[in-house]
C-alpha cells in the first residue's frame, strides 16, 4: 500500500469515528433523563465530531489551502457552541426544565435563596 | 471622572485603539480565511468590514492582561484538546452504558481571578468540554454555576470543581496577568 | 479499495441512525427545549454528513455550506432559547415548558 492509500484509510476511519459520536449523541438524546442532560449529549458531535470530519477532509484533499478554508468552520463552531449551550442551559434551568430529584447538589438554588434572604426583610 | 489634559486624552484614544487592535486583526484574518485568498483586495475590504462591524456592533473593549506566555499557551491548547477527546468518549460511554445517567449536579465554582476576560475564557473552555456547561455567571464575584452530567456523589462534584479550577490555572498561566498568576499559585 | 468503501458505508449507517434517533426526540418532545436540542443535533449531523460527502467523493466545494449551516444552527437556537425564557417570565408559570411524568 502506498502513502496515499493509508491516508485514504485514515480519512475513512475518522468518518466512522465522527459517525460514532453522532450516534452516541442520538442515543444520549433518547436515554438521558432530562433536557439539561440531553444538552450535554448535543455538544459532543458539535466539537470533536466536527474535528474528526474536518481532519478527514484535510487528509483527503492534502493541500494547505484546504486547511485554511476549513479553519474558519471549526473556529466559528467553537465560538458559537458555548453561546448556544449557555442560552439553552439557562433557559432550561430558569423554566425548571430538569428533574430536581436527580441533582446531587444544587448550589445555584442555594445561592439564589441566600441572595433573596439578604435582600428580603 | 477627573478632567483630562489634551495629551492624556490622546493617550487614552491611542490605548483604546491598541486594545481594539487584536479584535480587528482577528476579524481581518477571518475575512481572508472566508474568501480563501490573500490579496490586496481581501485585506482592504477586510479592514473596511472589520471597522464597520466593530462600529455597528459596539462591544465594551476587552481588558487584556498584556501578558502572553507561548509555552503555557501551547500546554493549555494540548490539554484542552486532550480533555475534549476524553470527555467526548466519556459522555458517549454514559449514553451507551446500561445504567445510563442516574444523577447530575449544579455546582458553584468560585474562580480565583477577578478579570472578566479570564472568566469568559474559562467559561467557554468548560462549555466546549462535553459533560459540563455553564448555567449562570456571577460576574461581580466571578462565580461560575455549572451543570455537570453523571455526577453521583458530593466527592465527584468536588472533583469537577477542582477540574475547573485547574483549567482556570492553565489559562491564567498562558495569558493571565502577573497578579492572577501569583494568586492562583497561592 | 474494499475496506474503505465498507468504512464509508458504516459511517453512512451511523449518521443515518443518529439522525433517526434525533428525529424521534424531536417528535416526542416533551418540552420545546427538548425539541430544540434534538433539532440542533439533527442539524449538526447534517453538517457532518455534508463534510463526510466531501471526503467520500473527493472534493471541497461544499465547505461554505457547512459554515452557513452552523450559522443557521446558532441563530435558531438562540432565538428559541430567548423565546422560552421570555414566555416563562410573561405568564409567571413554568408549566408551559415542562410536562412532568412523561419520562421514566
Amino acid at each position: 500500500m502506498t502513502l496515499d492509500d493509508w491516508l485514504d484509510l485514515a480519512a475513512a476511519l475518522l468518518l466512522v469515528l465522527g459517525g460514532f459520536l453522532s450516534l452516541a449523541a442520538g442515543v444520549g438524546l433518547l436515554r438521558f433523563p432530562d433536557a439539561l442532560s440531553r444538552l450535554h449529549a448535543a455538544t459532543k458531535p458539535q466539537v470533536l465530531g466536527l474535528i474528526f470530519i474536518l481532519a478527514a477532509i484535510a487528509l483527503e484533499a492534502r493541500s494547505w489551502s484546504t486547511l485554511l478554508v476549513l479553519a474558519p468552520v471549526l473556529v466559528f463552531q467553537m465560538l458559537t457552541a458555548p453561546i448556544s449551550a449557555h442560552m439553552v442551559g439557562r433557559a432550561g434551568y430558569r423554566t425548571g426544565n430538569f428533574r430536581e430529584d436527580l441533582l446531587v447538589t444544587d448550589e445555584l438554588d442555594e445561592a439564589i435563596e441566600r441572595a433573596s434572604k439578604e435582600t428580603g426583610p | 471622572m477627573t478632567e483630562l489634559r489634551g495629551s492624556e486624552v490622546r493617550k487614552r484614544i491611542g490605548w483604546r485603539l491598541w486594545q481594539q487592535l487584536p479584535l480587528l486583526v482577528a476579524l481581518v484574518v477571518l475575512w481572508m480565511l472566508l474568501w480563501g485568498t490573500v490579496s490586496w483586495i481581501s485585506v482592504l475590504s477586510g479592514v473596511v468590514v472589520a471597522i464597520a462591524v466593530t462600529r455597528v456592533f459596539y462591544l465594551p473593549p476587552v481588558e487584556l492582561s498584556g501578558r502572553l506566555n507561548p509555552f503555557w499557551l501551547l500546554v493549555f491548547l494540548c490539554r484542552f484538546f486532550f480533555d475534549v477527546v476524553v470527555a467526548s468518549f466519556q459522555v458517549a460511554g454514559q449514553a451507551f452504558r446500561p445504567r445510563g445517567v442516574r444523577s447530575n449536579a449544579v455546582i458553584a465554582v468560585d474562580l480565583v481571578t477577578v478579570s472578566d476576560f479570564i472568566t469568559t475564557l474559562t467559561a467557554i473552555t468548560i462549555s466546549l468540554i462535553p459533560g459540563s456547561l455553564v448555567l449562570e455567571v456571577d460576574r461581580d464575584r466571578s462565580i461560575l454555576y455549572l451543570h455537570a452530567i453523571g455526577v453521583e456523589s458530593v466527592e465527584e462534584a468536588e472533583r469537577v470543581r477542582s477540574k475547573v479550577l485547574s483549567v482556570e490555572r492553565a489559562i491564567v498561566r498562558a495569558i493571565g496577568s502577573a497578579d492572577d498568576v501569583e494568586r492562583t499559585r497561592a | 479499495m474494499i475496506v474503505e468503501s465498507v468504512l464509508h458505508w458504516m459511517a453512512g449507517g451511523l449518521f443515518t441512525a443518529a439522525a433517526a434517533l434525533a428525529l424521534v426526540r424531536v417528535v416526542r418532545g416533551p418540552s420545546i427545549l427538548d425539541r430544540m436540542i434534538a433539532s440542533d443535533v439533527l442539524l449538526t449531523t447534517l453538517i457532518l454528513v455534508v463534510g463526510a460527502e466531501m471526503v467520500v467523493n473527493g472534493h471541497t466545494r461544499t465547505v461554505p455550506l457547512m459554515l452557513v449551516l452552523s450559522g443557521v444552527a446558532i441563530f435558531a437556537t438562540v432565538a428559541v432559547a430567548r423565546y422560552v425564557s421570555k414566555q416563562d417570565r410573561g405568564d409567571g408559570s413554568t408549566d408551559s415548558a415542562r410536562s412532568p411524568g412523561e419520562e421514566p
